[in-house]
């Protein structure tokens, strides 16, 4: 092969252009860019926007509350008003509604950060060991998972709850920790191990890092937005679990939730009586939560996972 | 003549704006002839080879033609394209070990993709297992699941599959891409072999390895920044280019028997212009040696020796 | 082959091993005594007959006697299909109540569930191609799968039966029928069977359509779905291979969300009065009959395992790959 022409340095034209225009999406940081993708997804925001209010009216709204939620002295059974207070009315007892609302709402976001929390930590540990270290750990550690998965774990809540004479909002939450966790231990170990492979954690062997530098320095920021989403279902699924149990009448005793108060609409016959304003607003609030946390997830799925974002 | 694009034009939808990928190539491929595409990463090659078959979601089509003995292709039109595919025009892609179903019988997706096609799978069954047998392959893999077979037999498979009605033009995806040397000749001469017996009419071999070209390819188009270069036969791509690009590709090949302690093997400075918002002119500009002010203004792909075509101010002259 | 059934089996056993050990355990683990409950509720006034009564169930109950033995002679009762006496319903044993209720839950729970998964597969795959019906699915189907059981119970029973007497508000059927294999008692069955069955159908539908919209997105992104399409392959063609594949992993989530089914099942019928096993369940919990939440408890478990293995045979028989790959057949 042989080649003609000189090969100088190339002769610099750029003073005799205009500079080019340079489009504002180009220049931004990792975690700008993921923050200017975030506010622009309607799901995330709408479904954040929900769980925010309702996390703000868990807040306050006991406060504004003026009655207790167990205490008696209303009129029985009375339809929302305006008068004393009642403004979701009352219960066939004369408790307020509204003050059960908002302690029930509280109670919602204690149990599913609680439950939710607990069991992705679990699932976090034991997915994240199975796939980091592989072998016979991996082994072992999915027989558990396995064994845990297929125990129905509603029935086994139901044993366990029925011979607590006492419960307590925090044993429920976690109870329930304690038996969600296997399938987000499964996603995050098959996360784990798509993020891990052998040759990556070779590579940073070889140069010298730490087992604990690689987890925290390379592994761990991808895996943590994984993980909040996994805690966002985890969140969701104690709030309903939670909801399933009080209704049977395994709620914390000495307080009401929101599963409680269908429990006792129902057992009073709230329904032939058309109380609606006793059933109708917990229902709706678990299924407002759990709900926007559900659009929030697949939000956040598009915001994180550029593929699936829509242009 | 086989294929006649002209002034085609094909750009990437972003958030940031339109990629322009592809920015007005024209050229023809002639029956019976294999094309190499060549360029590095990003010249559009890619892009060019699959808009003629089948657009991409972020694809757009911005303008231009392409015609298929004389027929024009309706690449805009996903629908219209089906009467096209696979029996005029066809692919095999770069994904070829993962082209095919995993849950169904090599066999039974042939079969379902001939009947949709309106041609008999009994009919056709005698070819397709001559066939098979020609690439080295045992019949028997009809009644195997891909998950059975190694990547070398699957894409083996998909190369069978995607000539089986006999295309006009075949393009070829950088399918030596993750091959070993020995495999990668093997494959091109599988290329070769099949415009040899008819399967293909014309061929487009889209890689950046000018090596394997060299080998089997009858052309050489060489892109650059979603632009042609220059187009020649591979005989002359390899020993008198003419476009400064080409130029400086071939010089930074190792040649064999000369040892690059003593003579330094120069790379090209610098790195391709972005597409988002591409420089005005001639794209190859700010590395090329022989830029002048002319420059700034594009020049025209035009023959200047016979079938030999250059897009430069100082060659055309 | 054998080997991945032997592995599941083993998997299923050692499951039921500490499924059954941990309703064993718990009642012994947890305060206060269930015979001093039923003794209480016998009422008896002299505190000598009520100590008498007290031992004498302490044995019935095989209570007094040392921990290991009480745990063997559980799994012999079980294997005689003994699951112990209900308290509240007292002589009646666990075994006849929870084979009375089980009828009505299964006639909830199994034709809801395959409804479900078939219906809300055909609606997903429906939206996945379809922009305006999946704007209208999508929300609808996340709203669906939020709701608590209970509550659609609630709100259709409310509507329907309370509200616009069209179905009737609890109870397996009319109690003035008579019970006989007759058409006005069938019909009647299948009158009050309807609100309950739609209300589990709803909510497990939400899931399975999202689930299966999703799982069809994702395949129609595949390489070989972009190849058939370059090969002219027709839409139809190309939806039917990515339905087929979406399929396979709705079949083991069949099996993962058994467990919260039969929970929705149970809740249900509680609203419904409807006399299953979540009604006996109600039932016990509000009365501390623990012996039959114990026995639901299990049946729960052996149902359940039993489903896991059923999935886990048709996935086998579904997914080629699976089976390839267990005949260690290779390149």
């Amino acid at each position: 092969m042989s080649t003609s022409g000189k090969l100088a340095e190339p002769p610099d034209l750029v003073s005799e252009l205009e500079p080019p225009v340079e489009p504002d999406a180009k220049h931004m940081s990792g975690f700008r860019e993921t923050l200017h993708f975030a506010l622009r997804n309607r799901k995330l925001v709408f479904g954040l926007s929900v769980t925010l209010t309702m996390l703000l009216f868990a807040i306050v709204g006991p406060f504004l509350a003026q009655h207790g939620p167990l205490d008696y002295g209303g009129v029985l059974s009375s339809a929302p008003t305006t008068k004393d207070g009642y403004w979701f009315g009352t219960t066939m007892q004369g408790q307020d509604v509204f003050a059960q609302f908002v302690t029930g709402l509280r109670l919602l976001f204690i149990v599913g950060a609680l439950g939710g929390g607990i069991a992705a930590g679990i699932g976090m540990v034991v997915g994240f060991t199975a796939g980091y270290r592989g072998g016979v750990v991996d082994d072992i550690l999915n027989m558990i998972t396995n064994v845990v998965l297929v125990i129905p774990t509603f029935a086994l809540l139901l044993v366990i709850a029925a011979y607590l004479q006492v419960r307590g909002i925090l044993t429920e939450a976690v109870f329930i920790g304690l038996t969600s966790w296997p399938w987000a231990a499964r996603a995050l170990r098959a996360q784990t191990f798509s993020l891990v492979s052998r040759d990556f954690v070779d590579m940073a062997r070889m140069s010298g890092r730490s087992s604990r530098q690689i987890i925290f320095k390379e592994i761990a920021p991808n895996m943590s937005s994984y993980l909040f989403m996994m805690f966002i279902l985890l969140f969701g699924g104690a709030v309903l679990i939670a909801a399933t149990l009080d209704f049977i009448g395994l709620g914390p005793s000495g307080t009401i939730s929101l599963g409680m108060m269908m429990q006792l609409s129902v057992q009073n016959a709230a329904l032939q009586l058309g109380l609606w304003w006793w059933f109708v607003p917990p229902g709706l609030a678990i299924m407002a939560v759990v709900g926007s946390l559900y659009v929030m997830n697949v939000g956040l799925d598009e915001v994180f996972n550029p593929k699936l974002r829509e242009l | 003549m086989s294929l006649l694009v002209d002034d085609l034009k094909v750009y990437y939808r972003t958030l940031a704006g339109d990629v322009r990928a592809l920015d007005g190539v024209t050229f023809s491929v002639a029956d019976g002839e294999i094309m190499g595409l060549a360029g590095e990463s990003g010249c559009g090659k890619s892009t060019l080879g699959n808009s003629l078959i089948r657009f991409d979601t972020r694809m757009r089509y911005v303008g231009g033609h392409a015609t298929l003995d004389g027929t024009e292709l309706p690449i805009w039109d996903t629908l219209g394209m089906n009467a096209f595919r696979f029996k005029k025009i066809s692919i095999v892609p770069q994904y070829a070990m993962s082209a095919l179903n995993p849950t169904r019988k090599i066999g039974d997706l042939t079969a379902d993709l001939l009947t949709a096609h309106g041609v008999s799978p009994k009919q056709e069954l005698p070819e397709l297992r001559r066939r098979l047998e020609l690439v080295g392959l045992d019949p028997a893999v009809l009644g195997m699941f891909p998950m059975e077979l190694s990547g070398g037999m699957k894409q083996r498979t998909v190369m069978v599959l995607s000539t089986l009605l006999d295309p006009s033009l075949l393009i070829a995806d950088e399918i030596t891409s993750a091959l070993d040397v020995s495999t990668q000749k093997a494959v091109g001469e599988t290329l070769v072999g099949f415009r040899d017996r008819g399967f293909v009419k014309s061929l487009m071999v889209i890689t950046h390895d000018l090596s394997i070209l060299y080998q089997i390819a009858d052309t050489i188009l060489i892109m650059y920044a979603g632009r042609l270069a220059e187009k020649a036969s591979g005989e002359t791509i390899i020993s008198s280019p003419r476009h400064p690009y080409t130029r400086l590709l071939i010089s930074s090949l190792p040649e064999v028997g000369i040892r690059y302690a003593e003579k330094k093997l120069t790379g090209i400075p610098g790195t391709p212009p972005g597409l988002l918002n591409p420089p005005q002119g001639c794209r190859f500009r700010d590395r090329c040696p022989l830029a002048s002010k002319k420059c700034l203004e594009a020049p025209p792909f035009v023959e200047v020796e016979d079938e030999h075509f250059v897009a430069c101010w100082e060659e055309a002259a | 082959m054998r080997g991945y059934f032997l592995r599941k089996l083993g998997i299923y056993a050692v499951t039921f091993v500490v499924a059954v050990t941990v309703d064993w355990a718990i009642p012994h683990l947890m305060p206060g005594n269930p015979v001093l409950t039923l003794v209480g509720r016998i009422q008896v006034q002299d505190p000598r007959v009520a100590q008498n009564l007290y031992h004498h169930y302490m044995r019935a109950f095989n209570l007094d006697l040392p921990l290991w033995k009480q745990y063997w002679y559980f799994w012999v009762s079980l294997f005689h299909g003994d699951l112990g006496t209900s308290i509240l319903q007292f002589p009646t044993p666990v075994t006849t109540i929870i084979l009375h209720a089980l009828p009505y839950t299964l006639g909830l729970l199994i034709p809801a569930t395959l409804l479900s998964w078939y219906a809300g597969n055909k609606f997903g795959a429906l939206a996945a191609r379809r922009k305006t019906l999946d704007n209208t699915l999508l929300p609808f189907g996340y709203a669906l799968t939020a709701t608590p059981y209970m509550w659609l119970a609630i709100l259709l029973s409310w509507v329907f039966a309370v509200v616009w007497h069209v179905f009737p508000v609890g109870f397996a059927y009319d109690p003035t029928a008579t019970r006989e294999w007759s058409w006005a008692f069938v019909s009647s069955l299948a009158y009050h069977w309807f609100l309950p069955f739609l209300s589990l159908f709803l909510v497990a539908f939400g899931g399975w359509a999202i689930g299966m919209r999703n799982l069809i997105i994702y395949e129609l992104e595949a390489d070989y779905a972009h190849y058939l399409e370059a090969l002219g392959a027709p839409q139809r063609l190309i939806r039917k291979y990515a339905f087929r594949n979406a399929l396979l992993p709705q079949i083991t989530g069949l099996a993962l969300t058994l467990g919260a089914v039969i929970a929705g099942a149970l809740v249900t019928e509680i609203v419904f009065s409807y006399p299953g096993l979540g009604y006996q369940i109600y039932r016990a919990i509000t009365n501390e009959d623990y012996f039959v939440i114990q026995g639901i408890f299990l049946f729960i478990i052996i149902g359940v395992l039993i489903a896991n293995f059923v999935v886990d045979i048709v996935y086998i028989i579904v997914d080629p790959r699976t089976r390839i790959g267990m005949q260690g057949s290779g390149s």
